[in-house]
């Protein structure tokens, strides 16, 4: 099969998960915007507006059908990452060159496996943060949290964590500003004109990404909530 | 007069293919910014037949910038540190007196070293036997205006035309990838009415046999087009992703 065994192919599917992953990050996001309403003057922790957009997320059919398939493109785009590095450090031969590169090009494009890795080890730390408590129990009959809003309160007052949750989406940002271009070029959907197009359209929707993913921690860390 | 600088090479020196490598240093005095770096390393090698040493072995041919034989990663940039020209084109007035200057073969699994600082880059032609070429019946010469063909294709399979096939893209991208040449070569045919014909065959089987010649994925570095001495467009590559993914999707 062409996609799995022509270098064209294997960065198809990387291309084609990307983009997948970048549509559930803006959905996760608008999501997590209900975390700047507080408490929203709720009475009980079950009217909180971050916990009704939970208990949404973790009863739609959609969501639900939606969740393997997001592991699945996750998985997919790891270990298309792994097998993509190791066939282009074998394609570079055993020889290296001595003298570094000087060649002016982006420093995401030099190193979006590095940053992939980084991304990667903060999202087990953010999946078990907040997902395992959360959603998860819902696939393996158990309790989700009552109230995922405290979590986030809890978490987001720690300034460790949240410098740590700040280095994680900026790394991402840099991750995004190559590989949304990236994946149009891949696909074969660019020429002069989109290619400045491409390239802008990333660069917002990776900032604006970054901004919203920025914004929430610092608003508790700041106490704005109160 | 003419102004002059001393300079140190460090030099990859390796006897074959199979033997293991290494950088010698010389040193080189009185070299006249005027000259090209090919003859600069001329010099250096009649001072090494003089002294009864091995010469040191380069590719180079025409000298003008327009065959593609000459290479040389020189202190990390392929063709040196000058912009939009051939190792051929760099003169040494881009160096300064008493600099260091390392000078390296290709580095790439598909362009292995056949000695000091010559690679084979028979993977290549390889490639272009594959499918580079148009499919034409002999007979009368057709009326060149018969086909109409707009300006903005022609121009554009001119500037992919342009590429000479030296290899600098391999040698510059992190992961030894073949896209930027192998997309220029199917694009330059692509655009253009008689090269429809083939389009689909050719983009397949070039890709193949640049996939089997052990080139890496392109990631999109851009690498290739900023290293690239004809300043081939990496836009070509897209095109080629197209071609590829369009013809397989109508297996």
């Amino acid at each position: 099969m062409w996609i799995f065994n022509s270098s064209i192919g294997r960065k198809l599917i990387m291309s084609l998960s990307g983009l997948f992953l970048i549509s559930f990050l803006i959905v996760h996001l608008s999501a997590n915007l209900a975390l700047l309403a507080g408490t929203g003057g709720a009475a009980t922790p079950a009217e909180i507006p971050y916990n009704v957009v939970c208990h949404f997320m973790d009863t739609n059919p959609f969501i639900m059908v939606m969740v393997p398939v997001l592991a699945l493109g996750f998985l997919v785009h790891i270990v298309y990452a792994f097998i993509l590095t190791a066939q282009n450090r074998k394609a570079r031969g055993n020889d290296r060159y001595a003298s570094s590169s000087k060649t002016n090009i982006s420093w995401a494009s030099k190193n979006m496996f590095i940053l992939g890795i980084i991304v990667l080890g903060f999202l087990c730390l953010h999946l078990i943060h907040f997902w395992a408590k959360m959603q998860l129990q819902h696939f393996i009959g158990g309790t989700p949290d009552a109230n995922a809003y405290q979590l986030a309160v809890d978490l987001f007052t720690n300034p460790v964590y949240v410098v740590i949750y700040i280095v994680w989406i900026w790394a991402l940002w840099f991750h995004l500003t190559h590989g949304f271009w990236s994946a149009f070029q891949s696909m074969g959907l660019n020429n002069y004109n989109w290619m400045p197009r491409w390239k802008a359209l990333g660069s917002v929707l990776a900032t604006l990404i970054a901004i919203g993913f920025t914004i929430i921690p610092l608003f508790f860390m700041f106490g704005l909530n109160q | 007069m003419d102004k002059t600088i001393n300079v140190t090479l460090k030099i990859w020196r390796q006897k074959g293919p199979k033997v293991k490598g290494a950088f010698e240093t010389y040193k080189l005095d009185n070299i006249s910014t005027d000259s090209s770096f090919l003859e600069m390393l001329d010099i250096l090698n009649e001072q090494l037949v003089s002294k009864g040493q091995e010469p040191v072995v380069f590719d180079h041919d025409c000298r003008e910038g327009i065959c593609g034989a000459c290479s040389l990663y020189i202190n990390g940039h392929p063709h040196g540190p000058d912009d939009s020209v051939t190792t051929c084109q760099l003169h040494m007035r881009r160096f300064k007196d008493g600099e260091t200057i390392t000078i390296e073969p290709w580095r790439s699994a598909g362009f292995p070293v056949i000695r000091d600082l010559m690679v084979d880059r028979q993977a290549f032609e390889k490639i272009m036997q594959s499918g580079g070429y148009v499919s034409v019946n002999t007979g009368g010469v057709p009326d060149a205006n018969a086909i109409g063909i707009s300006k903005i294709d022609a121009d554009e399979a001119m500037d992919s035309a342009s590429c000479i096939g030296c290899g600098a893209c391999v040698a510059a991208c992190k992961n030894g990838s073949a896209m930027l040449f192998v997309s220029a070569k199917v694009s330059q045919l692509a655009l253009l009415p008689q090269g429809r014909i083939e389009a689909a065959r050719r983009a397949k089987a070039m890709v193949a046999r640049m996939d089997e010649l052990g080139f890496g994925n392109c990631t999109n570095t851009g690498a290739c087009e900023a290293e690239c001495p004809k300043n081939v467009s990496i836009t070509n590559i897209a095109r080629l992703n197209r071609e590829f993914i369009s013809a397989k999707l109508k297996d």
